[in-house]
């Protein structure tokens, strides 16, 4: 059997012998990015089909959350920075080929509108809000009015976020788990799915509750076949790839991978909510807990076993 | 004007002088280093082949870590030379990351450094540091446009390969075999 040893006297902080340059910030990010991305979606897709009175949760209360999960997010994505006052120049450029560069503008739409939209409902929420200066109230007035306007500016900009963050993984040739175009839509739905998990935690209609509940189970069963489908074509590509697919196929990305990110997070849940829907009772914090946790393994993984994936040369 | 680098593998013998030599040329901090030798042993025993190789960044000519910058801080300078300029960067890694050849690494004040072809000597008509220092004289420098360079008439004459070309970046990193 012929064999390669490769000794290299490069041993760059970050870089060797394994590449760790993204730690625990990033695919936390990604996680509440993907979370908010989900809920401001449904927000979004609710309203606009007049249904505010029915999915209350939907529309008008989990997406006073998203500012703090966006800014939580934020936060960590600085955090991550290594010359940290420097992050404006993000903002000083546009790269269209960067999925990073379109990520941070749509950041810059999309948080201020998580804002907006839940101060919009704030006196719904709270009948005797006053704010505290005048030019508030005509403001908010304004943006009541315009409503659906936000309504399709955020479902724009919440797809957008929702995808970018697996497209920008997607974007790197240089690490085979990661360059595949599956990424995007996985992410996707896997954040519209913990958005739907989180409303239906969070919601104290059982109709509401129920839609959400078979929203939820559909997006798993995309989730699970965009899987299958990703590993399908990592097995029938080159052999860096087949490589990249090995760490999860009896690697040693295996157990965490099957076991937290599709066992505990998507196939449990999805038997519970069937086990719901089919008219036994089961506490909704269950399976959405667990989706949520599902979600939150599935983006430490991709990232921490993207970054060991690589070309030998 | 495409500058251009190529390593006579046949010639090298690790002796590691071009890596002191940048490291003094470009005051790169201690523990990092833009250029590194690598030793690759093939075959089963006792029919062993040896390759050692000076690697550094393959200024490639459709190079990942510009495309994904997200402030245009990586760019290509003059000759096709990749650059990061420091005030630009942020430090997020993207571009680390996105490197196949692994080159590039976070520098301790925060931005990213990596190989420059040392360009303020270039820009000067000198050779790099690492090509004029070395004992065996393996390195070629030079402008692939102009046909009487060091690295052009070598490259006329001798078999070479780069690395990964299947990852698409065009490496102009050439390795004589």
């Amino acid at each position: 059997m012929k064999e390669e040893l490769i000794v290299s006297g490069r041993m760059n902080y970050k870089v060797d012998p394994t590449l760790h340059i993204w730690g625990w910030e990033i695919p936390l990010y990604l996680f509440l990015g993907g979370l908010a991305a989900g809920v401001l979606f449904f927000a979004a897709l609710y309203y606009l089909r007049g249904k505010d009175k029915e999915y209350q949760a939907a529309v008008k209360w989990v997406p006073m959350i998203t500012p703090f999960l966006l800014v939580i997010g934020l936060i960590a994505l600085f955090y991550d920075l290594n010359h940290k006052l420097y992050f404006w120049r993000l903002y000083t450029s546009i790269n269209l080929q960067s999925p990073m560069s379109w990520g941070a503008w749509a950041l810059l739409v999309i948080t201020p509108l998580s804002v907006v939209w839940s101060a919009t409902y704030v006196r719904e929420a709270f009948p005797f809000w006053k704010w505290p200066f005048a030019w508030l109230d005509t403001l908010e007035d304004f943006f009541i009015k315009n409503r659906t306007v936000l309504a399709w500016i955020m479902i724009v900009y919440a797809s957008i976020l929702g995808i970018y963050t697996g497209i920008l993984l997607s974007a790197f040739n240089s690490r085979p788990l990661w360059n595949t175009s599956i990424l995007g839509p996985l992410f996707l739905v896997s954040g519209l799915s913990a958005g739907a998990a989180l409303i239906m935690m969070l919601s104290n209609n059982p109709l509401e509750r129920k839609r959400f509940s078979q929203i939820d189970l559909m997006l798993i069963g995309i989730e699970i076949f965009l899987i299958i489908h990703m590993f399908m074509g990592f097995r029938a590509s080159t052999e860096v790839q087949i490589e990249a697919a090995a760490l999860f196929l009896g690697g040693p990305y295996t157990l965490p991978f099957w076991i937290f990110a599709v066992f505990l997070g998507m196939v449990l849940p999805a038997f519970l909510e069937i086990w719901e829907l089919r008219g036994n009772h089961i506490p909704a914090y269950i399976p959405a807990i667990l989706i949520l946790c599902g979600n939150i393994a599935l983006r430490f993984i991709i990232v921490y076993a993207g970054q060991s994936s690589r070309y030998l040369y | 004007m495409r500058y251009a680098m190529a390593v006579d593998t046949k010639k090298c013998v690790g002796c590691s002088d071009c890596v002191v030599a940048c490291q003094t040329e470009n005051n790169v901090p201690i523990g990092y280093c833009r250029d590194w030798i690598v030793e690759v042993t093939d075959g089963t025993y006792p029919q062993l082949e040896m390759e050692i190789r000076s690697e550094r960044c393959n200024h490639c000519d459709n190079s990942p870590c510009v495309r994904c910058c997200p402030t245009g801080a990586s760019h290509y300078s003059d000759g096709g030379i990749v650059l990061v300029t420091k005030d630009m960067c942020i430090g997020c890694g993207a571009c680390i990351a996105s490197c196949p050849y692994d080159a590039r690494y976070p520098h301790p004040d925060g931005y990213v450094d990596k190989c420059t072809f040392c360009i303020h000597r270039v820009q000067k008509g000198q050779n790099p540091a690492c090509v004029e220092v070395c004992p065996t004289k393996c390195l070629y420098f030079g402008d692939l446009d102009d046909p009487n360079s060091d690295v052009s008439k070598v490259l006329q004459k001798r078999k070479f390969k780069t690395l990964i070309p299947e990852a698409g970046t065009k490496p102009q990193l050439y390795f004589l075999i």
